[in-house]
């Protein structure tokens, strides 16, 4: 392979972007040495095994795939503003739709959730911290290579192009006979790892490390909607695992699964990909679910409304999940029977949902709401939400579909709850749970307009699709001409999208005000918290609990504060001391070695390839001996921990 | 203010400008117009959701912001009410219900020819795509075109779908609804005009790096002139094979007209193969002959279903 194929040349925003990648590489170099930051990088970062840090890696990955997931839309809103445009090329955009589409669900929108429930589920349960917690620091770093091997596709031998659905024969070796579709493939797979034993990880957290004293039915609702989510996860991922696999074989080593040729099967990968892809939204919405359940009770001043309906309402959802894939492609001709049960199955789902629209709504029903920023992002959810699902509705009725099908139409609609669902959680979440995270708040003023901006930005972008879609204007086009009459409403819908990109530097330049400015917390409980979470120390100790929290019901922490109100005395207990995990560098490596066995296998290098996975093994081997079992936290240092608070 | 004004009302004219051309709720034909009848059924019913979460949703917040009710009020203990819950789980159901019921009708409803020119046979035309281009063949005319398409108007047309590589979807806003276009299976969609003119057709499922421009027209015009233009593609030049394998590469073409059509030597509805063969030079003259004998069988299954087609002629 000659240098010119192996980097991507001729495009000035391909070597932008190489110039910004290596200036950012060698500043980051250059600091870390000059401020003599790598053993502390590798030390307290690259090792850990603390649910909390690794949660807050989640969210700096992701909070960077958003920015890259952002650029991607900014450039696709910049070349659909006016028709005929030649800002792109059909390839050139068609990689970048490919890309947006896969880094904002599987690198940006997950990660994110799985960064705060990490974070928070472990605190809410009164856990010390997960239960496998070396297998949560392999989940990440295998997140992080799988999302790393994606990126760099688009300097190093050419990105994806037949979206983040892949569909076959497309993205089969004779219509797509480049590497792209080898990092799509390799990509998701070596984060699928991550992603499966995030789910199994937190399963059995959540069921095997809560404190004695919290029974299933006092679980703070956020750790109900992860438990549901890790559900699904489990049962959803291997299908994509096993997808994946096959597709890699089929382009790799010549097998026939998915191929127009020797009697492959292409519609079976859209089956394969939408059994996992269908659970998939509600993975990257339950949690999100759970986080506005939480900071609307917490803002409202009162208990969620309907605890028991919310969470049996998330059981019957993550149910139906598995039941609908087929409205993906009701334009397959399968026939009227399927058609209509797949239509009756995907309308059944707008019914739970629908019971938790009016549980939020009553939760701040005679409530004291005090309109935060965290506040803000979560009332904004219901009335956008609505209205993705509403269209959800219209678009679950097959006949109307035909019509709706590969349009704006279904553009507007998924990004209506992908967005005022998974975003504005991730945006409310994040402002929640800062403090817990980096012991200051973000500032609220900055927050605010974040907000108004980033949502009219939302709303003009995206519902002026609904009518392109109506309009007749496909997904994936390229450009279109002026006499379809797409213009004016494209051309609103860019300028929501550059409020939306607005709103998300005030976002950013917020982290680092905030930083700088906020003042540091004295309290666990910023924002008169309900759950155990807001019962820790500011700091958080790397133990998170001195002492295992008493839980007596629903909003333990919430009950605690009331008892102290009435006069109750908190004991003092002797600290006794604590057991803790080491940190361990094997996942780092281990994770790395999956990356250079992933490369290997993009380019059909197999010498790679192979060393990679001699690495892979070799590091489980070393890990399989491995007699660390731990240290104990001193009751000194304990007792130190806990004066300063 | 007067420049937030200014910015509104262009707001406001820019919406109305962009939604003076809804193809999908205009609909030229029976089929579409079901749809559009099922779609502002539903908007209805979705409106009136929307209104009411809406209305709940301001009065609450008005009403309970702590501005209003002061640092000092105390929030109730309110863990749940069962008749509410019940009464939000019902009313959406009855909702559903109301949709699911027109939702299966149509959905049955438009695997049958309209019902309204149910006396008049359909005409059948084979819709094709192959990267980028749209190939359209009328086996009972024997002519087949490239790129466009010509109907009579208020008669029920069959199109077989299939594709020779890539999945696409055959779509005609103003006709009606999609269906997909894939290699080696045949798919079948009624659709009619009503109203002679010139429409838009199009792939609506992505194919590639020459997707937006695969499209076609499609001119409905009265029987007598379609017959007329029947009479002369059927004076064009023949389709011979290497003519079609042309077809088979990757890239886009003009308007084309042949008489015959490629029926006669694979149907891409049996054979998922052939497009790729091509590309790869693979058919040589013994695989012709062998392909010959191949789509001999395909075809015998397609006289079949035409034969079919001509019994109903006869009744």
């Amino acid at each position: 392979m000659k240098l010119d194929e192996f980097f991507v040349t001729g495009d000035p925003l391909i070597y932008g972007a190489d110039v910004s990648i290596a200036l950012t590489l060698i500043g980051a170099i250059f600091a870390l040495t000059y401020f003599k930051k790598w053993k502390w990088l590798w030390t307290e970062w690259l090792t850990t095994v603390d649910h909390k840090k690794l949660g807050i890696m989640y969210i700096i990955a992701a909070v960077l795939m958003l920015f890259r997931g952002g650029v991607d839309a900014m450039l696709m809103r910049a070349q659909l503003t006016v028709p005929d445009a030649g800002f792109l090329d059909a390839n050139h955009y068609n990689e970048i739709f490919t890309t947006h589409g896969t880094i904002m669900i599987i690198f940006m929108a997950m990660p994110f959730l799985i960064g705060l429930i990490n974070v928070v589920v472990p605190l809410q349960i009164g856990a010390r911290d997960v239960a496998y917690p070396f297998l949560n620091a392999v989940s990440f770093w295998t997140f992080f290579m799988g999302a790393m091997l994606f990126n760099i596709s688009f300097v190093i031998g050419g990105s994806p192009s037949a979206g983040w659905t892949s569909y076959v024969p497309l993205a089969g070796l004779e219509l797509s006979p480049g590497v792209g579709q080898n990092y799509y493939l390799l990509g998701l797979q070596i984060a699928g790892i991550g992603t499966l034993l995030t789910g199994i990880n937190f399963l059995v957290t959540i069921l095997k490390m809560r404190v004695p004293s919290m029974k299933l039915m006092q679980m703070p609702i956020f750790t109900w909607s992860s438990l549901i989510t890790m559900v699904i996860i489990i049962f959803a991922f291997p299908v994509l695992t096993v997808a994946l696999a096959l597709m890699t074989f089929d382009r790799l080593f010549g097998s026939h699964f998915f191929t127009m040729m020797d009697g492959g099967m292409p519609m079976l990968w859209a089956n394969l990909f939408w059994i996992w892809g269908h659970p998939e939204v509600y993975i990257v919405i339950l949690p999100a679910f759970g986080m506005f359940s939480e900071i609307i009770s917490t803002f409202a001043r009162k208990t969620l409304f309907g605890y028991k309906a919310m969470v049996y309402s998330m059981v019957v959802i993550a149910g139906l999940s598995f039941l609908v894939w087929v409205h993906h492609f009701f334009t397959m001709g399968a026939g009227g029977a399927v058609n209509s049960f797949f239509s009756i199955t995907t309308m059944l789902i707008a019914v739970p949902t629908g019971v938790k629209i009016f549980n939020w709504l009553f939760t701040l029903y005679k409530g004291r709401i005090r309109f935060t920023t965290a506040m803000l992002w979560s009332l904004a959810f219901i009335p956008n939400f609505v209205i993705g699902g509403v269209t959800g509705v219209m678009l679950a009725m097959a006949a109307a579909d035909y019509q709706y099908h590969n349009t704006y139409f279904l553009v507007a609609h998924f990004h209506y709850v992908l967005i005022s669902g998974t975003v504005y959680a991730c945006f409310a979440g994040l402002h929640f749970w800062y403090p817990k995270m980096f012991n200051h708040r973000l500032n609220e003023r900055l927050g605010k307009w974040t907000f108004w901006i980033f949502v009219a930005g939302f709303n003009l972008c995206f519902f002026p699709m609904y009518f392109l879609g109506l309009a007749g204007m496909p997904r994936r086009v390229y450009t279109y001409g002026i006499g379809d009459g797409w213009m004016s409403l494209n051309v609103l819908a860019t300028m929501g999208g550059v409020l939306m990109g607005i709103g998300f530097l005030i976002l950013v330049y917020n982290i680092y005000y905030s930083f700088r400015y906020s003042p540091r917390e004295t309290t666990g409980d910023p924002w008169d918290g309900r759950t155990l979470e807001w019962s820790t120390p500011a700091p958080v100790p790397h133990y998170n609990f001195a002492h295992l929290p008493e839980v007596k019901g629903h909003d333990a922490f919430w009950i605690m504060k009331e008892e102290i109100k009435q006069g109750k005395k908190p004991e003092k207990k002797p600290y006794k001391p604590i057991h803790m995990p080491s940190y361990s560098g094997v996942p780092v490596v281990m994770s790395v070695f999956f990356f250079i066995a992933g490369f290997g296998m993009v380019f059909s290098w197999n010498w790679m390839s192979i060393l990679g996975l001699i690495g892979v093994l070799a590091t489980m081997v070393i890990r399989s001996f491995d007699y660390d079992k731990g240290f104990y936290v001193s009751v000194e240092e304990i007792e130190e921990h806990e004066k300063t608070t | 203010m007067k420049s937030m004004l200014a910015l509104s009302m262009f707001f406001a004219v820019m919406v109305l400008s962009g939604c003076s051309n809804l193809t999908v709720l205009d609909p030229k034909g029976p089929v579409a117009e079901q749809q559009a009848n099922l779609i502002l059924f539903s908007i209805g019913f979705m409106l009136f959701i929307v209104v009411v979460v809406f209305v709940l949703f301001t009065l609450i917040l008005v009403k309970y912001r702590e501005r209003k009710s002061g640092p000092e009020y105390e929030p109730p203990h309110i863990e749940g009410n069962v008749f509410l819950e019940i009464v939000w789980t019902v009313i959406p159901i009855i909702i559903l219900v109301v949709l699911a019921i027109p939702t299966v009708q149509t959905i049955f409803a438009l695997e049958e020819a309209p019902e309204a020119t149910s006396h008049k046979d359909p005409i059948v035309i084979h819709a094709t795509s192959v990267d980028w281009k749209w190939v359209f063949s009328y086996p009972e005319e024997n002519i087949e075109t490239v790129n466009y398409l010509h109907i009579p108007e208020d008669h029920p047309i069959l199109f077989k779908l299939a594709s020779a590589d890539s999945m696409g979807s055959f779509w005609i806003p103003s006709l009606g609804g999609q269906e997909y276009t894939m290699s080696g299976m045949m798919n079948e969609l009624y659709l009619q005009a009503d109203v002679p003119g010139e429409y838009r057709g199009r792939n609506a499922n992505f194919t590639g790096e020459g997707f937006t421009e695969q499209t076609f027209t499609v001119t409905a015009e009265s029987e007598e002139d379609y017959e007329e233009w029947v009479a002369e593609a059927q004076d064009a030049p023949e389709l011979t094979q290497e003519k079609y394998n042309e077809l088979m590469l990757k890239g886009h073409v003009e308007e084309m007209t042949f008489s015959e059509t490629h029926l006669q030597w694979v149907d891409h509805g049996m054979d998922a193969e052939y497009a790729t063969k091509v590309r790869n030079g693979e058919l040589n003259e013994e695989e012709n002959l062998k392909q010959d004998d191949d789509s001999h069988d395909s075809h015998s299954d397609m006289n079949h279903d035409d034969k079919k087609d001509s019994e109903e002629h006869s009744h």
